[in-house]
């Protein structure tokens, strides 16, 4: 072993391409075929034309795309989405932090709480969906009762029907399930953060908020990181809650990307498959801009600071 | 009542919650105000029980539903307590053949998915933590994009794959899609706990003889039980909740999965209330005890290797 380089390499563990594809074979196999090879046919579909029965007809040059961009409620269903994913992911990461805050506390029943934070990441969201769509209901929603019997409201409001309620309504479901895994990443943030700074800040005199702002933030902003791309990822993608709630409304009024995409290739008339797809290729670019530029300002604000 | 703190009501605990915490936590232990430290034992456990009840109020709600005929729920005005208490609906629905066969596709389809990705994603976790060669970071890469994208961003894609392969309405397909796209959370989490353990500690069984594969089985995965564990729980519950694909895959009634399947117990022309929300609990209930069988490695499960 007198060789130097082979020596770095077994100390590095450096090894061969050949055995590297033994290990790794049937993960790239699954990734390229499910993951790859369907991304590519998009692509081909966004370029091609076809029947009402899913046959290919031929190609469609950029027909698709402009099809998709001179669409009338592409205004609509953009200003939603900015709407669903920003609201969303802020008031999910503003209630998780003072949930998990919360949760890292030692006090009796502790163990429950946590189970019961469980229950609404456990379930199916469509499950959710369809709880909240009784919930909401005009006529005998849970909701409007609760509402009238303490007296907020003399008459009943349709949450899901009326169209200045439909996305607050969306949205709310939306935080309510995003929070506790955003909230248990946070739990694991804080118990990431070691006792002695607590107690060098309590020596040298910080107040329970200057803690907070200057140890505990700050130190939280690698789970904060994760939480934030995670739920932007999540909700943009997020298909089962604007679905099942906007299930009774005609058109695209509360439709976000992803579901407008959908309903153009499964639910429209005319079961357009190719425009489905262009649409499918702008949400996949717009998720990738939205996160790197994500990434991009937390870096520069790290530099700035 | 119980009941009363639902929906609505899951923001505004959460929220004071949020505003009180950051006080009350450095407040406590060595700096004992007596008011306070007192309060704190009383204090801290109702606020977990409003925080608890705005988490599970609207699945109170379910079961209280699933407890009255349908034609109790929709029913003018409306009760936050069942008018008539109906407990049949279970049995109704477990015997239900629909019922049945969409638990039987979920079970079938949930459990290959899982032990297809944790077959797949050990030795690729195992071998891209312990070994640098060429294309790794671009294997990294390539999973990372992977969670970046949904089955969802990609249905018209997969539709279009499985309809030129002529899988559209099969196990294969949707057990497929679901193991390539929990594949990446999978590889993550185990990478990050391969990782964790100590090189020495494989040299050691190398030197006794112990082969590469051996390595992995016998001291590798002992070890990091607790990655796997949590890497199957995850996997499990994601492909027993999926819903897009199986939607857009599946077309026969008797191959839907649950979450495709039971809702259709409440379209424009049929109404049945009590049974999608008695099936609603039987399909969260396996989730939600394997969720608690874990609750103890999620904290860290979540996070290894990411936020260090």
């Amino acid at each position: 072993m007198a060789n130097p380089t082979l020596l770095r390499r077994a100390r590095k563990g450096d090894t061969s391409l050949g055995l590297a594809l033994v290990w790794l074979g049937p993960a790239l196999l699954l990734i390229i075929g499910v993951v790859v090879f369907p991304a590519i046919q998009l692509v081909r579909a966004a370029f091609s034309q076809y029947s009402i029965t899913g046959l290919r007809l031929g190609d469609a040059g950029t027909t698709n795309f402009s099809n998709v961009l001179n669409h009338p409620s592409l205004t609509t269903v953009l200003t939603n989405t900015v709407v669903w994913v920003v609201v969303v992911v802020v008031f999910t990461v503003l209630i998780s932090l003072g949930v998990a805050q919360f949760l890292a506390k030692d006090f009796f029943g502790r163990k429950v709480v946590r189970w019961a934070i469980i229950v609404p990441w456990a379930a199916s969201l469509v499950i959710t969906a369809k709880l909240f769509t009784m919930i909401y209901d005009y006529y005998y929603g849970t909701l409007n009762l609760l509402l009238q019997t303490l007296r907020i409201t003399s008459e009943p409001i349709d949450f899901l029907g009326d169209d200045r309620w439909t996305m607050m309504s969306m949205i709310v479901v939306g935080v309510f399930v995003s929070v506790p895994f955003t909230a248990y990443v946070f739990v694991a943030g804080l118990s990431a953060i070691p006792g002695d700074v607590y107690e060098a800040a309590k020596i040298d005199g910080a107040s329970p908020w200057q803690t907070y702002w200057r140890i505990t933030l700050p130190l939280l902003r690698p789970a904060m990181i994760v939480a934030s791309v995670l739920n932007i990822i999540y909700v943009f993608n997020s298909f089962p809650i604007v679905y099942t709630l906007n299930d009774r409304n005609p058109g695209f009024t509360h439709d976000t990307t992803i579901t407008f995409m959908y309903k153009l290739a499964f639910k429209s008339a005319e079961k357009d498959v190719g425009m489905s797809a262009a649409a499918g290729i702008f949400n996949v670019l717009l998720i990738l801009i939205v996160v790197v530029i994500y990434l991009r300002t937390i870096k520069w604000q790290e530099q700035e600071n | 009542m119980a009941t009363a703190t639902n929906a609505a009501t899951s923001g505004p605990p959460a929220t004071s919650a949020a505003a009180a915490t950051p006080v009350t936590s450095k407040t406590s232990g060595s700096r004992p105000r007596s008011g306070w430290a007192r309060a704190r034992r009383y204090v801290l456990p109702l606020v977990g029980l409003a925080v608890a009840l705005a988490f599970l109020g609207p699945y109170i709600v379910m079961v209280l539903n699933s407890l009255r005929p349908s034609s109790d729920v929709v029913q003018t005005p409306p009760t936050f307590l069942p008018r008539t208490w109906q407990l049949s609906t279970f049995g109704d629905v477990l015997g239900d053949q629909r019922f049945l066969n969409w638990l039987k596709s979920s079970v079938l389809v949930a459990t290959t998915s899982t032990v297809i990705v944790i077959l797949v994603a050990v030795p690729a976790a195992y071998f891209t933590s312990r070994f640098r060669f060429p294309g790794r970071t671009a294997f990294l890469l390539l999973v990372l994009v992977t969670q970046m994208f949904s089955p969802t961003s990609l249905v018209v894609g997969l539709y279009r794959e499985f309809f030129e392969l002529n899988l559209v309405n099969t196990y294969l397909a949707i057990i497929l899609t679901n193991s390539a796209f929990n594949l990446a959370f999978a590889i993550w989490i185990l990478h990050g706990f391969f990782s964790s353990i100590p090189k020495e500690v494989e040299e050691a069984a190398h030197l006794d003889g112990c082969s590469r594969w051996g390595t992995l089985r016998r001291i590798m995965l002992p070890l990091t039980l607790p990655g796997v564990v949590t890497a199957v729980v995850f996997t499990f519950i994601a492909a027993w909740n999926e819903y897009v694909v199986a939607l857009t895959l599946i077309l026969d009634d008797d191959k839907k999965p649950l979450t495709v399947g039971i809702t259709s117990y409440v379209t424009g022309y049929e109404q049945h209330w009590d049974q999608l929300f008695a099936a609603s609990i039987i399909a969260i209930i396996p989730v939600v005890i394997l969720f608690a069988f874990i609750e103890k490695h999620l904290v860290g499960g979540l996070t290894a290797g990411s936020i260090k």
